[in-house]
Formats: C-alpha cells, structure tokens, sequence
C-alpha cells in the first residue's frame, strides 16, 4: 500500500489523538488507520492463543480510542515479529511496526502489563548501550535469574554444552566507536520527545 | 570473485559460529568475497524497536551508514541472520518510502558524522544472495560428496520471504527456493509445510509456554515426514529448534530427537569438507545419526548415543494448529 493511497485515511485520522499517538510512536506509516476488522491477523497468528486480545480486537481498542485497554494489553507483546498477518492483511497493514509502537507507548507509560517482555527488552538494550553489541552470556544470566529462576535446573545441560561449543562466551564484545553509538542514540532520543501533542506526557526512556 | 559488504550479527560471533565456520568454508569455492562492514554494531533485533522505533531504526541505519562508506564499490550488503537482514532491509525500505523518516534518522546519525542514503546499498539475505547471483548450477558443480539418502526438512523460517516488502520470493508462505538448493546438493528434501513458520523467536525468554509449542509444531511436522535434519538460514531458528528442544520434550513429555543444520553447513559438507570445519559437533541435538546416511561418522554426545527418533504419546495436549499424529504402525 502506497502512502499516497492512505491519505484519505490519514486525514480522517487527523483529530484521532490515541490512534495518532501509536502511528507516530511507529515511526513509520503502518496504516492502521485503514483497518477494515476483518479478522485476517488473528487467524494468521502463530501466537493469538496466548493474547488477551486478538491482534483484530486490540486494533478496534485503538481505533475506538480505549487507550488504557490498548496499553494494558498483552498482545503486542506476545508478537512474533513473523509477518504472516502483514502479508497477508487486504489493506497492507504492517502490523508488527503497530505492535512495537503500542509497545513503546506502553513501556514509557510503566502500563506494560508484561515485565518479563519489557525487562528482557531492556536487558538487551542496556547491553547494546553498554558495548554496541548483545552480550548472549550476561543477558541470559540476568533475565533467568530474575524471571525464569525454575527454568535453570532444567536448562543446566544445554547451557554448559553451549558454553563447551564457544557457543556462549564470557566477555562481551565491544566496538570501538561506542561513544559514537550513544551519541546517535542520545540524539534520537531528544527527537522522539521533541514535539508530542495529545499524548501524556513523557516519563523517560526506559533504558 | 565477486564482492559483497558482510554484516555478521552478534549470533555468528557466538551461539551461531557454525554458521560463520561453515559460511567461510564455502565462499571460495562460491567465488564470493566477504568485506565485513567495520565497527558494526548490534542490531537490535526486535528489542530495540520495542522500547522505541526511532531509537531502533537509528541503531540499524548506522550499520547502513558505515556500510555505504565502506562500500568500495560493493553494492550489496550481505546478512546470514534472517532477523539482521530483516532488520537492514526495512529500514532501507522506510528511507526510500519516506523522506520524513530518512530525515529524521539522518539527523540522529549525524551525531557521530554518518548518513544514510535509502536504497544506496541492496540489502540481500545470505541465501539469496547464492541462490540469485551465485546460481543453482555454480552450487551444483562444486558438489562432490552428494548428500544422497540424507532426508533434509527445508525450514526457511519468517524473516526471509516475510515481509519482502520489495517482492523478491516466489512466496510469503511456500517458497521453494531453500528446497531447490538441498536438491541441488544431492538431498532427498521432504515436504515441510511449516517451511515459513516461526520458530518462536524471543518467546524462549518471555512465554515459553509459546515458544515450546511453536518448536513442537516444527519439530513434530519434521519427524512426521521422517527427517534426518532440518535445514535452516537463521541463528534465532537454529537456537530455538537445537537448544531448547530437550525443554520442550520435558514440557510435552515427548522425545524428539531432530538435529538442525545451517545450510551452510550442509553446502560444505556436500562441498567435501571435514565436520569439524563446519562447526559440526556444536550442537545440542547431535546430528550424528543423520549424518551416518551419508557415509560420515561424527561423534555424538555422551547422553545420546544414536537414539533413533522416538514418537511418545503427549501427555499434555498441545492448542493451536492441527497436526498429524503418527500412525499407531509408526510407533
């Protein structure tokens, strides 16, 4: 779907401020805005048995404008990310960038009703901030540990057979202009909170 | 020989350096040349554009950034990793749709002096790249070990020929491109209906109540139709299918045993090269049974020693997708 097409769309959306909010915390044009309900995504999704909404309803909360519901749901963060509601939605939705913009949304407004996907996004970003690269080893440590502390008996095996392959290191990796990642990080951060109209207000970067 | 810019991604600095072992032993032979893009960084995944798209695509596009000043003349920029490539090639996409969006980026990127161009470098998977430049016929003359009698799942998983934004795969659900190389080395490829189905992804560390069922789904569909090894091009596939399969058996109370190969892997075996310069031997579910059919011995691990696949009747019952159970005679 071209963006030219959705500009009806769009312009209907105008005053939509929810709505408005998740296309701009996209980043990109996803268009939602021309959600036609018809159900293709959820009974696409290799996940929807675990969402409390389908993907369909959550998108109906947008669109109606139930922030709080929208926010408070588990869906986005049950997504796969696998695309096969995109390829195959009849208005070219690209349905994962909504999830990760309901999802931003939700993280920055502490609504995520979902720590361990919250958390483990974190962990992973807080290592990328650290070195530039993900760290396997540091960040599977920390999130079992925290969230899935039952698991690691059972995961003992598999995690030493990896460590024996150098499949799983101790020390991270780091690139040599890390400085120069967080600058451009830094920066589009102060992007993102530049103007932001209709929206609550900010609470900061989770990080 | 022909030149790319190379992205590795994280995993093929580590749970994936079989993949990396096994992708360098086949480029010469492939007449390709590998420049890794220097002081590349993460990608992000999925993680990043979680917490913030803006942030996200902005760590990507450096990537594209240093990668476009790197170039040298190579325009195409190579990813094994389905969710870096998926990751380079949108972002690319977004920069060529929306000059908004490449403003807005270019302006966080000009923190540290980079830009980006959209649609300045071809942003190409690994597999693409050998099946479309490479050519099938060029893969088939270096075969000499054929991988005759060795009955191979071809799992492509999502992120190759989804979302395609710009169209390339013969198919979102059933391409056969990734079916059409294991012919071409010689193996006897199944029928896989879950080809493009996901293998979990992160779900391993958030629900994985999901994650198991989705690796059931695959790993059941690959011994349904008796595979030695499942083929795949993606490190996040690779890691959930080998190393948490015995978790899922636990789960489900079953015994799978299916091995899972890099293609890369199985292009230098059929290549002629040794095992363990493939990074065979790495794995978690050991393939050595699968590959006794073509004549080659590897050892396997201790607790595992050529146990053929078993089915076992679930003691849980699995929801979602429907799925063949094994015939009473099977078992």
């Amino acid at each position: 779907m071209t963006a030219e097409a959705l500009r009806p769309a769009i312009g209907a959306a105008a005053n939509h401020t929810f709505l408005n909010a998740v296309l701009r915390a996209s980043d990109t044009e996803p268009g939602l805005e021309a959600c036609i309900q018809c159900g293709t995504c959820g009974g696409s999704c290799p996940s929807a048995v675990s969402m409390d909404h389908t993907p369909r309803a959550l998108f109906a909360l947008v669109l109606a404008g139930m922030r709080d519901e929208a926010l408070r749901s588990n869906t986005p963060w049950m997504c796969l990310s696998c695309y096969f509601c995109t390829v195959r939605c009849p208005k070219g939705i690209r349905i994962p960038d909504v999830m990760y913009g309901i999802k931003s949304i939700a993280v920055r407004e502490r609504l995520s009703p979902e720590r361990t996907g919250a958390d483990f996004s974190s962990a992973f970003v807080d290592n990328i901030h650290r070195f530039g690269r993900s760290y396997e080893m540091g960040l599977v440590a920390r999130h079992y540990l925290r969230h899935h502390p039952l698991r690691l008996p059972g995961l003992t095996g598999m995690g030493l057979s990896m460590v024996a392959h150098g499949r799983m290191g101790f020390r991270p990796q780091r690139i040599k202009r890390v400085d120069g990642l967080r600058a451009i990080l830094d920066r589009a951060a102060q992007l993102e909170e530049a103007p932001n109209e209709g929206t609550q207000p900010e609470t900061g970067h989770v990080a | 020989m022909s030149e790319y810019l190379y992205y590795p991604g994280c995993s093929l600095e580590g749970s994936a350096r079989a993949y990396a072992e096994s992708l360098a032993a086949i480029v010469a032979p492939l007449g390709i040349e590998l420049h890794e893009i220097d002081d590349w960084n993460c990608c992000g995944a999925t993680e990043y554009l979680t917490l913030s798209p803006l942030r996200g695509h902005a760590l990507i596009a450096r990537n594209l950034a240093l990668a476009r000043e790197q170039r040298n003349g190579a325009s195409t920029l190579v990813a094994p990793c389905s969710a870096c490539y998926v990751n380079l090639a949108k972002t690319d996409r977004y920069f060529r749709e929306s000059p908004e969006f490449g403003q807005q980026i270019n302006s966080a990127l000009a923190a540290d002096g980079l830009a980006y161009e959209g649609g300045a470098l071809r942003v190409r998977h690994l597999l693409e790249v050998i099946i479309g430049e490479v050519g099938l016929d060029a893969v088939a003359a270096h075969v000499t070990r054929p991988l005759r009698g060795l009955r191979v799942a071809p799992y492509l998983g999502c992120l190759v020929s989804r979302p395609d934004l710009d169209g390339r795969w013969s198919a979102h659900e059933q391409p056969h491109e990734l079916d059409r190389l294991l012919a071409a080395l010689g193996a006897d490829v199944v029928d896989f209906p879950l080809r493009t189905s996901c293998c979990g992804g992160h779900m391993t560390q958030i629900n994985p109540e999901t994650a198991w069922e989705l690796i059931r789904r695959l790993v059941e569909s690959a011994d349904h139709a008796h595979a030695d090894v499942m083929a795949t091009v993606c490190p996040m596939c690779q890691m959930n299918i080998d190393a948490y399969q015995g978790e899922m058996d636990r789960h489900y109370r079953a015994r799978y045993r299916v091995p899972i190969l890099f293609f890369t892997q199985l292009m230098g075996l059929a290549f002629g090269a040794a095992p363990e310069s493939l990074g065979i031997g790495t794995e978690v579910v050991s393939p050595a049974v699968a590959l006794a059919r073509i004549g080659l011995e590897v050892s396997p691990p201790a607790a595992e020693q050529s146990e053929p696949p078993t089915h076992e009747r679930r003691q849980k019952r699995p929801q979602g997708l429907p799925m063949p159970a094994p015939l009473e005679s099977e078992r």
